[in-house]
């Protein structure tokens, strides 16, 4: 192939004013996915499941009778445990609340992670390369939200219906939450945000002041979990 | 080339060892081939509890490993000339349990076949990463000195020049595969059992006790195998060693048990209960971590005294005790405990399977394999006697 001077310069510059778009666009409208679970909202309907089910469907997560083998990416514990509060007098600590990856801005997992299998995305979400994960399982011990889940075995026998449109796990890799990153691409939102019928997961772009979610944090009490461990979660709940 | 022809001859007793060792190892293996076929549910590690046995054998080895610069730094940094036949024997140590740290953790991924991509995308702000670096290089480091000495002495030649700063190199490295090995878990946010400065002073305090109390016992065993005694003033210092390693090791526990108690803050507290006192009604661990206090205690009483840690069978005793003692805190509870309670507060107990358990003894056996092998060959170029003094090999330390 030959290349004229000219042309090499032509493509320079192209290539030049390419790279600038891209860091200018990321510079003024970098999205900042987030999500705000309404605790009293999710609350109207405390044995609703609809959004574990959207998710386990979409993401093709086995259903595993044995809860030391379960692989979860967004499930129910009590109120108490998600926050490590024990208030002896309010209600609120035995309430069932949706927990899930808080993709971290700050992720302990991506510290750890010696393959980069798992890294953070520059929308913020922490995202997963389950072909590059050696499965040490390093990342679980660094996540103090208990949100990773390994497979001890071949998931695939536990698939109750399996989506052709994601990939399904092998065993000895550790997976959680996407954000549904597989949905937002084709602009939709996340499948636990879609199925919940009280409107109580709110997703939405952090980095917009104009976004329905910054609206929320702004005028409702939102707390993260652990903030004393540096993380910056990116998944609020409102009390 | 490296002399494995010596290791191939040897007396009935020596090869029923062997065929024992072979044995284990083949029903390790067997399991292992289980453990790939099924994936890591053939263990008892779970969601909550994701490291288990494996890793802890992994943690407890790297310090045996690492204590072999306790025999190194004496003898060539200080000339103290008692160590000049048991240098050998501490490397060859640091060789085999080395590989064995490297084979805990290689049977502990999930993707064992995927190994090769921590070389491929290196991330130096994983700590596996380094752990990895620094293990493979303190194997080399250990494996060159030792047979390089080893042969210059089977020769009678004085050893090459380049072989010195490499040795110095190996006593700073031996301090960093712990170091570092602490760090992979001191640094991690939510386990609070872990998340303490004084874990790497630990980690090392209580390498520098198991493994020269290990390397006592095998000086005693070969010497009574070979009828050729190790020299008693090697033993008498190398028990100092201990001595020291083991008071400061159970120094800084007990700082760790007085700054998580008195605080009072509960999440330090729970996993020190969950050892000592049982959790949420499961208490798995609390005679194991008994037994280890109780011998740790009875260990520091025959070795604070010199007239008990001089005598021979009472070295030997408190020495077992040291060894076991610190097998139990690091090779089963450090590591354990740090998942419990989980971050969601939930208390999972942990049991290693039958499987697990064959594995872990399959690489034990491969490690005293490579032992037996190793310290067979530093026997046959000796002539049968490991003690008897040497004057070649005194030319290194110079």
């Amino acid at each position: 192939m030959s290349l004229t001077r000219q042309s090499f310069l032509r493509l320079s510059g192209l290539s030049f004013v390419a790279a600038c778009a891209r860091k200018l666009r990321s510079a003024v409208a970098p999205a900042r996915w987030g999500m705000v679970v309404d605790v009293a909202q999710c609350l109207k309907q405390p044995n609703c499941t609809k959004c574990i089910a959207a998710c386990n469907q979409a993401h093709n997560i086995p259903s595993i009778p044995d809860p030391r083998r379960e692989v979860r990416w967004i499930w129910k514990d009590s109120f108490q445990h998600g926050f490590g509060i024990e208030d002896d007098y309010a209600q609120i600590s035995a309430a069932p609340l949706m927990l899930l990856c808080n993709h971290c801005d700050n992720p302990p997992c991506v510290r750890v992670c010696p393959t980069q299998a798992t890294w953070k995305r520059e929308d913020g979400i922490v995202a997963m390369d389950w072909h590059r994960c050696i499965g040490c399982r390093y990342c679980m011990a660094a996540c103090p939200y208990g949100s990773r889940s390994f497979n001890w075995m071949d998931p695939r026998p536990y698939i109750r219906t399996v989506n052709p449109e994601f990939p399904t796990r092998t065993k000895g890799v550790v997976e959680k939450c996407n954000l549904c990153s597989e949905r937002l691409v084709a602009g939709q939102p996340p499948a636990c945000v879609e199925a919940c019928p009280e409107k109580a997961l709110v997703f939405g772009n952090l980095a917009d002041p104009h976004s329905a979610i910054r609206e929320l944090l702004r005028t409702r009490r939102a707390v993260r979990r652990k903030p004393e461990l540096g993380t910056r979660p990116q998944v609020f709940y409102i009390v | 080339m490296f002399m494995f022809e010596k290791a191939l001859t040897g007396s009935r007793g020596y090869r029923l060892w062997i065929l024992g060792l072979l044995l284990l190892i083949t029903a390790g293996l067997a399991c292992y081939l289980l453990q790939l076929r099924y994936g890591l549910a053939i263990t008892g590690m779970s969601r909550d509890v994701s490291w288990g046995l494996y890793i802890a054998q992994f943690t407890f080895l790297v310090g045996v490993a690492a204590s072999a610069v306790m025999v190194v730094l004496p003898y060539y940094l200080h000339h103290f000339q008692e160590f000049a036949r048991i240098t050998i024997l501490g490397e060859f140590l640091a060789v085999a349990s080395v590989t064995m740290c490297m084979l805990f953790i290689f049977v502990d991924m999930g993707q064992p076949a995927r190994v090769f991509n921590v070389l491929l995308y290196p991330t130096p702000h994983s700590l596996m990463f380094w752990d990895m670096i620094s293990l493979g290089g303190y194997l080399v480091l250990n494996a060159v000195i030792a047979l390089v000495t080893l042969r210059t002495e089977r020769e009678g030649v004085p050893p090459p020049g380049w072989i010195r700063p490499i040795i110095l190199l190996s006593m700073p490295w031996a301090v960093s595969i712990h170091t570092v090995t602490a760090f992979l878990y001191c640094g991690l946010p939510g386990r609070p059992l872990w998340l303490t400065a004084i874990l790497a002073p630990r980690f090392l305090a209580s390498a520098f006790a198991a493994g020269p109390a290990l390397l006592i016992l095998l000086c005693m065993l070969v010497g009574r195998l070979t009828k050729s005694p190790p020299g008693r003033g090697a033993l008498r210092k190398l028990g100092l060693i201990v001595t020291y390693a083991m008071v400061i090791n159970v120094f800084f526990v007990l700082m760790e048990l007085f700054t998580a108690f008195y605080s009072a803050i509960p999440e330090d507290e729970q996993p020190l209960r969950y050892l000592f006192t049982g959790l949420q009604g499961h208490r798995p661990l609390v005679p194991w971590m008994w037994i280890s206090m109780a011998l740790a205690a009875a260990s520091l009483v025959l070795l604070i005294v010199p007239r008990w840690r001089q005598d021979d069978k009472l070295l030997a005793m408190a020495c077992g005790m040291v060894f076991f003692s610190l097998w139990i805190d690091k090779g089963i509870g450090l590591i354990v405990a740090a998942f419990v309670p989980s971050p969601l507060g939930a208390v999972t107990a942990y049991a290693p399977s039958l499987p697990e358990v064959l594995i872990s003894l399959g690489i034990w056996a491969i490690g005293a394999f490579i032992l037996t092998l190793l310290y067979k060959i530093a026997l046959s170029v000796r002539g049968d006697s490991l003690f008897a003094p040497d004057v070649a090999l005194v030319e290194v330390a110079k």
